[in-house]
């Protein structure tokens, strides 16, 4: 009997002590943890809103879509739109060339090569991912804009051709990637259905596949778009800092990453309206990626076909 | 089922399905068989697959003219005294010795923290949190946070540890900065990591008396560890690659002192890439030093994915 009574108090005193120590401690520390992850985003709104907010309240909104910038003149004008245009436009060459060899690549890799040359090819397309956005901004500056001066004369040695080209390289593997993995993932029941009634494999592809994968293919293209436009080194170096309100790719353009860039290392007193205007600009890309992001989560899940 | 197919059956008539003469069969049902339809349409499809392929081909050919290009630039400034000696305003003299160092610095800091927060938040995701609400907001809030733009994360970085803790663009602030952009990484990597640790083994571990930390501890982490360090060297080597946060944080062009303690201002490869190729106006030569660093950077992380793969192909059990 007593040693009964020994044996329940010893684990008695057991549960007492792992409860102490790791089963209420490690939760919570756990837990706290992975609120960092919350934290920085809020602390990402929290920093662009307060002092977007105060850029706002000193500049007056007619100014702020204006089409005149000019943050160092000795009068200030905060025209945001010469940075609108530049974005896009830039992002808009990079999507012409990452969007049409990106799915042709997936359409090939996925419907028409072998598995060895599949298993050959796509780590290549994984390097070409792997490059840092420097690099490319080297070689777009270097080399690409040299030789695009040969084939248009009137090219700046600063332009938004080449940087936009340039990022659609480096965009093709993300395309490629995700519509691969979308078309993949058509059953191949399907396949195999429209092939035995006597379809080549083209027919298959634009009449099954794509239409069964369209969620994730157009999920992939607004992924793409969202990262032409929060896309940094390679349009600050190839695409200059001209803050002329222009459509002519050309000639230089300066894109709302690159106008954070150019003010923060020519570095902007704490205090001031342009330091204040990094953080609208910042405001404004956060909210055009963030857009971006959620249209594609919405397209993947809205219009997924469930087979 | 076919239109002459129904015509034989309306007709009551499925005896004559059988006849060999399809020619015969095929005119009397008045069904045409187009043999130049059939070729164009495999000659479209034959031809569209040798384009589709110029596609990957195209990534290829400008992945060998990228590295071609840039050893060709880099060819004969790359030597042990670049890599040994430190800034210099001449190009002949300059090298990336602080730059090797301001990395190093730097993944000393982003390598820590990113592990103790990325894994405690896998764990907590994949161990602790009850399916519902928090867990989902967490989740959706690491993948939002992967897509946010560097840039931005620099413009936190700047705001919150560049003037508001004081950090300047010190090592600390520019390696905590880094962190938190490549958090969402290392988050994901172990919790795809843990996930793939089997039910059975946690199942023994409960039989023999343990409890959830000791489990997590001496079972899950061990078993999911090759896929989180797969995962922490490819966020490593994306961080090694990052340029922008750093420049946002205002990292000084010239920096002829080399770093002794984190709280240092410091340069980093991208960094010294970014400035030689913006002053290659003033000085040509200066775009081969950035190629010779390029090529640097590019080895090194060369390296580390060739460490990734090996531990994935290696220390990965499958059970």
């Amino acid at each position: 009997m007593s040693q009964d009574t020994h044996v329940r108090q010893l684990i008695q005193t057991n549960i007492l002590n792992k409860k102490h120590i790791s089963d209420r401690f490690m939760p919570k520390f756990f837990f706290v943890m992975a609120f960092v992850s919350v934290f920085t985003t809020f602390g990402i709104i929290i920093t662009l809103v307060t002092d977007a907010a105060k850029f706002f309240s000193q500049v007056p909104v007619a100014q702020v879509f204006s089409t005149k910038l000019a943050p160092l003149a000795a009068e200030p004008s905060f025209g945001i739109l010469p940075l609108i245009t530049g974005t896009i436009i830039t992002s808009m060459i990079a999507m012409l060339v990452a969007v049409p060899v990106g799915l042709t690549a997936a359409i090939y890799l996925s419907q028409f090569a072998s598995e060895r040359t599949r298993r050959t090819l796509k780590p290549i397309m994984e390097v070409l991912a792997g490059i840092p956005t420097i690099v490319y901004g080297f070689f777009a500056y270097s080399f690409v804009t040299p030789l695009l001066m040969k084939l248009i004369p009137t090219l700046g040695a600063k332009n938004a051709l080449s940087p936009g080209l340039v990022m659609g390289i480096m965009i093709i593997p993300l395309v490629a990637s995700l519509s691969e993995d979308a078309m993949n993932a058509v059953p191949n029941i399907m396949r195999e259905g429209a092939l035995g009634l006597g379809s080549t494999r083209l027919e298959v592809t634009f009449k099954v596949v794509i239409p069964a994968a369209i969620s994730g293919i157009m999920s992939s293209i607004v992924l793409a778009v969202s990262r032409a436009i929060g896309e940094t080194m390679i349009v600050t170096i190839a695409s200059g800092s001209s803050k002329n309100f222009t459509l002519d790719i050309t000639q230089s353009m300066q894109t709302m990453t690159a106008y954070i860039v150019e003010f923060t290392s020519g570095d902007a007193g704490s205090g001031t309206v342009g330091y204040y205007s990094l953080y609208a600009v910042g405001l404004i890309l956060f909210l055009f990626t963030l857009v971006m992001n959620l249209i594609a989560q919405h397209i993947s899940h809205k219009y997924r076909e469930e087979y | 089922m076919s239109a002459a197919k129904l015509e034989f059956l309306r007709e009551g008539r499925e005896d004559t399905m059988l006849e060999t003469d399809q020619t015969h069969a095929f005119e009397r049902y008045k069904v045409k068989i187009d043999s130049g339809r059939i070729e164009r349409r495999v000659r479209l499809n034959n031809g569209l697959k040798h384009l589709f392929s110029l596609s990957t081909v195209f990534a290829l050919v400008v992945l060998a003219i990228l590295l071609y290009r840039i050893g060709v630039q880099s060819a004969g400034w790359l030597d042990l005294q670049f890599l040994t000696s430190n800034l210099s305003r001449f190009a002949d003299k300059a090298g990336i010795y602080g730059a090797i160092l301001g990395t190093v610095y730097l993944m000393l800091i982003v390598v820590p923290v990113t592990l103790i927060l990325g894994v405690s938040t896998a764990i907590y995701l994949e161990e602790y949190a009850a399916k519902g609400r928090i867990q989902r907001f967490i989740k959706v809030n690491i993948s939002n946070l992967a897509s946010v733009p560097s840039v931005i994360f620099g413009l936190l970085g700047l705001a919150v540890f560049g003037r508001m803790l004081n950090l300047g663009s010190s090592i600390l602030a520019g390696g905590l900065t880094m962190s938190l952009l490549v958090l969402p990484t290392v988050v994901v990597a172990s919790q795809e990591a843990i996930k793939a640790v089997p039910g059975f083994l946690r199942e023994a571990s409960y039989g023999m008396g343990a409890d959830k930390w000791t489990t997590i501890r001496k079972v899950v982490l061990p078993v999911a560890l090759p896929g989180i360090l797969t995962g922490s060297i490819l966020a490593m080597s994306r961080a090694i690659g990052e340029t922008a946060p750093l420049v946002v944080l205002g990292i000084p062009t010239l920096i002829l002192k080399i770093p002794d303690s984190v709280m240092d201002d410091f340069t980093a490869l991208p960094i010294q890439i970014y400035y030689w190729t913006l002053d290659t106006v003033l000085t040509p030569e200066y775009a081969n030093l950035a190629a010779a660093t390029i090529v640097v950077l590019l080895a090194v992380l060369f390296i580390l994915n060739s460490v990734a793969i090996i531990i994935r192909n290696k220390f990965q059990k499958r059970f």
